[in-house]
């Protein structure tokens, strides 16, 4: 299925190097007034990276208090801000980012594109979160300190926040804005920039899983802001959307928060999905086990998301006829995603494997990510989630999935890639101490939460019972150790960009297949200005 | 690489596995912490907890399947054991195998399921009705057919202990964050139909024993049902983010003997028609 690209393909690329390296000369008009999709992507991953750190540091805060019981360090309101910013800006400043920012390096290099399809839009799209970020974040700092109703905003106890309310509703309304439009324009890119030969079934599956996750986000992203404009209105022009007392519905708000919600969470595992099934093979040094079964599993997942949205709903109060349709519903989502897991596991058996730290990120990905998704499958089961629910073991199931799983695949993803990017190879002694001690402390941090959970510690509450102090403890030690691990992330990074001395060549790895690495390494500011014409054996299906 | 010599890489990896997993599952419940869900003391509480472990054995014996595979493979199918890559890419037999097989252990599981959610859901036969509101930061219990109601909170010296830096040990505390003034008074034996609603924001009402929480929202009223099997104190939480004193709004059911229960229930009323005051305390 693979072979090498030939010289003549590479040498066609450096022809191209010659004319097509001319960068702005000013920092505004290089950073600010950009449209290329190297540097909006760079923009993006430097944001996300900043937002992970801020939005660590709430966390660090949350498992300090609840280190030993009793009230140490913050007031109960203070710690329902902290777990409510921790959310927001994990799920919008820190993932959702860090996936466009990637799209937007990757997606025209893989497909043989010069850019992106719309790219001043492109700019807006990034620059507009700065701000957004700037606004929620600056309602820490007021009177009525930052919203404390949790991430899914559930009315009536929203209604009750002070002026930040505002502010937090103009910001998620900002994010949405900045997300839908940059779905419309990987869409538009994806679907009319490939290359000759770049047909639909022969892209890697990075862009396949962004092709998805975009319709997915242009579909919920309206719903939210329908969601929270309808509670902006319900705050301050007395409108009785969710209030009971003027005949309105707060279930109502559940269900259309949940219609978004639960999408978005494929939104941000998606993605992580398409990085893992470009890791794996390379490392493997076999091609991706059962490619079309892949696309056809990620289509599944999506369209199943919009139809399971009840399961978040069960203690809410629901006929057995509409308890039942969403068990069924969500425990199917149980195939496609084995599907997936088989296939990645296939991809290894009997390949050649070496492991690079990428590749070690992507198998700890597939570990821990199957973990999160078995006890997903526990809590889809409806009789036992009227104990699960709103417990710890919620917490410990989805942090499974998103921090070694997403978080996992976006640093599996930063080590592969930030090679071709930057031209240097980071420091795989220091990718590797990274991997194994944020393996082992995020195990440390989120499986002692399950425990908890079974016996009986509620989710989003400052303080405890003594009963629960033991695993609280550790859970605790596991996040500082796994916050103070993400420094040397940081440290890699910035040492690969700046410091290091060794280059990478065009393919970095060994025999790595995709249209980015026909490309030099860092690849020149405008890439495939001539597009490349795609074969079948550029491809890996 | 042998075929024999596959097995046998596969046999201490499957090993292995299962060590891990007694060592994650088994192991800290030695510690004499709990660490898993309670049995309970009704017939709910007894089908959830059987239904879990059912789920949780089922997903148990998945992840050792996937995961020997899978570190089977990492350990033989390495470069630096000079494994040569296969160059198969596809299979659609495999594929159907793996789609129609986890379909069929779906299938197992949502028989159990169905049955113990149908009961759940029956609230029909109850013997007696308390309504159940969800306050900022307490709650309210009326006996509908006793004519009974009054308000339970965080008791005092939890209350105390909870302000921060109060410099009172928790652990001094009896069930610290756990206990209330005036407890939820309930008879063994008896089917009894809660009515739950709120008066504000919504709340959730859970006691790990009885096997179930419900929502508490306001404009709705939900309904649940119990029958306990054993007189003692079970305890429980608020379990929706309600507000800053969230975590401070605890439940306690304390299940009596029929006539015990009564006794409690005329000394009630009685102290209720001698004082002509709303909100006795047991």
């Amino acid at each position: 299925m693979s072979s090498e690209i030939s010289h003549t393909d590479i040498n066609a690329v450096q022809d191209d190097h010659e004319h097509g390296d001319h960068k702005p000369a000013g920092f505004l008009d290089r950073w600010l007034f950009t449209t290329n999709h190297k540097d909006i992507g760079t923009l993006y991953l430097i944001f996300s990276l900043t937002m992970f750190m801020i939005g660590g540091a709430m966390a660090m805060v949350i498992r300090a208090e609840l280190f030993m019981p009793g009230l140490q360090l913050v007031e109960p309101d203070f710690f329902n801000q902290m777990i409510t910013m921790h959310a927001l800006i994990m799920v919008f400043g820190a993932v959702m980012p860090a996936w466009v920012g990637f799209a937007n390096w990757l997606i025209p290099m893989m497909i043989g594109a010069p850019d992106m399809a719309l790219p001043r839009m492109n700019n807006w799209s990034f620059w507009i979160l700065p701000f957004a970020f700037a606004m929620l974040l600056s309602t820490l700092f007021m009177d009525s300190g930052g919203p404390a109703a949790g991430w899914t905003l559930y009315p009536p106890l929203v209604l009750q926040s002070g002026t930040n309310f505002a502010f937090v509703v103009f910001a998620i309304h900002m994010m949405g804005v900045s997300s839908i439009m940059g779905s419309i324009n990987i869409i538009a890119t994806i679907l009319n920039m490939r290359a000759p030969g770049m047909t639909l079934l022969r892209m890697p599956m990075f862009v396949w899983t962004w092709l998805i996750t975009a319709f997915l986000l242009i579909a919920v992203m309206p719903v939210l802001a329908g969601a929270v404009t309808m509670l902006l209105t319900d705050h301050f022009f007395s409108t009785n959307f969710f209030n009971a007392a003027g005949g309105g519905d707060p279930v109502m708000f559940q269900h259309i928060f949940w219609f978004f919600g639960h999408p978005e969470v494929y939104i941000l595992i998606l993605p992580a999905f398409g990085v893992v099934s470009e890791i794996l093979p390379t490392f493997s040094r076999k091609p991706l086990f059962g490619y079309a079964s892949m696309v056809y599993a990620t289509a599944t997942i999506a369209f199943l998301s919009f139809i399971v949205w009840g399961h978040h709903m069960f203690t809410v109060g629901m006929p057995l006829q509409g308890e039942l349709f969403f068990m069924y519903a969500t425990m199917l989502i149980s195939v496609p995603t084995g599907v997936k897991v088989f296939n990645w596991v296939s991809t290894m058996w009997q390949g050649s494997m070496t492991f690079e730290t990428p590749m070690l990120f992507a198998i700890g990905f597939v570990v821990l990510f199957t973990i999160g998704g078995l006890s997903g499958l526990m809590l889809a089961i409806t009789a036992a989630d009227f104990q699960y629910h709103d417990t710890y073991f919620v917490v410990a199931h989805f942090h499974y999935v998103l921090v070694p799983g997403s978080i996992f695949a976006l640093m599996a993803a930063t080590y592969y890639w930030l090679p071709k990017f930057t031209g240097n190879m980071y420091s795989e002694k220091w990718g590797k101490i990274h991997f194994w001690l944020s393996t082992i402390f995020v195990n440390v941090l989120f499986f002692p939460q399950h425990y908890l959970g079974l016996a009986g510690m509620p989710r989003r509450i400052p303080d405890y019972s003594p009963q629960f102090a033991d695993f609280n403890m550790i859970s605790s030690i596991g996040g500082f150790a796994f916050g103070a691990t993400q420094f040397i992330f940081v440290a890699i990074i910035l040492h690969c960009v700046f410091r290091s001395k060794v280059k990478a060549t065009a393919k970095v790895w060994d025999n790595p297949i995709g249209l980015e690495w026909t490309l030099e390494s860092p690849p020149a500011y405008h890439s495939f200005s001539t597009p490349p014409v795609v074969t079948q054996d550029m491809v890996r299906q | 690489m042998k075929k024999e010599n596959t097995v046998i890489v596969a046999l201490a990896v499957l090993a292995a596995m299962i060590a891990a997993t007694w060592l994650a599952l088994v192991a800290p419940g030695m510690t004499g912490n709990e660490i898993n869900m309670t049995r309970g003391v009704t017939s709910q509480s007894v089908n959830h907890f059987d239904l879990h472990m059912v789920v949780l054995w089922i997903c148990v014996v998945i992840g050792i399947g996937v995961f020997t595979v899978m570190f089977t493979s990492i350990f033989l199918h390495r470069k630096s054991r000079g494994h040569e890559p296969a160059k198969f890419s596809h299979s659609t037999k495999a594929e159907i195998i793996w789609t129609i097989i986890p379909v069929l252990i779906l299938v197992v599981m949502a028989v159990p399921a169905t049955t113990a959610l149908v009961k759940m859901e029956d609230s029909s036969g109850a013997e007696m009705t308390i309504k159940i509101t969800g306050f900022q930061w307490r709650w309210k219990y009326e006996y509908l057919d006793q004519d009974i109601s009054f308000i339970s909170s965080l008791d005092r010296t939890s209350n105390e202990a909870r302000m921060l830096n109060s410099g009172i040990a928790p652990e001094s505390v009896d069930n610290y964050l756990l206990n209330v003034d005036n407890p939820l008074i309930l008879p063994v034996g008896k089917k009894i139909k809660f009515l739950i609603t709120a008066d504000d924001v919504i709340h959730s009402w859970w006691v790990p024993a009885l096997g179930w929480k419900r929502d508490a929202i306001p404009g709705f009223i939900n309904s649940a049902w119990t029958n306990i099997d054993e007189p003692g104190t079970y305890r429980g939480q608020c379990a929706e983010l309600c507000g800053k004193d969230h975590g401070f709004m605890p439940i306690v059911v304390i299940a009596l003997p029929e006539n015990e229960f009564e006794a409690w229930v005329t000394e009630q009323t009685a102290g209720k028609r001698q004082n002509d005051e709303q909100g006795a305390t047991p």
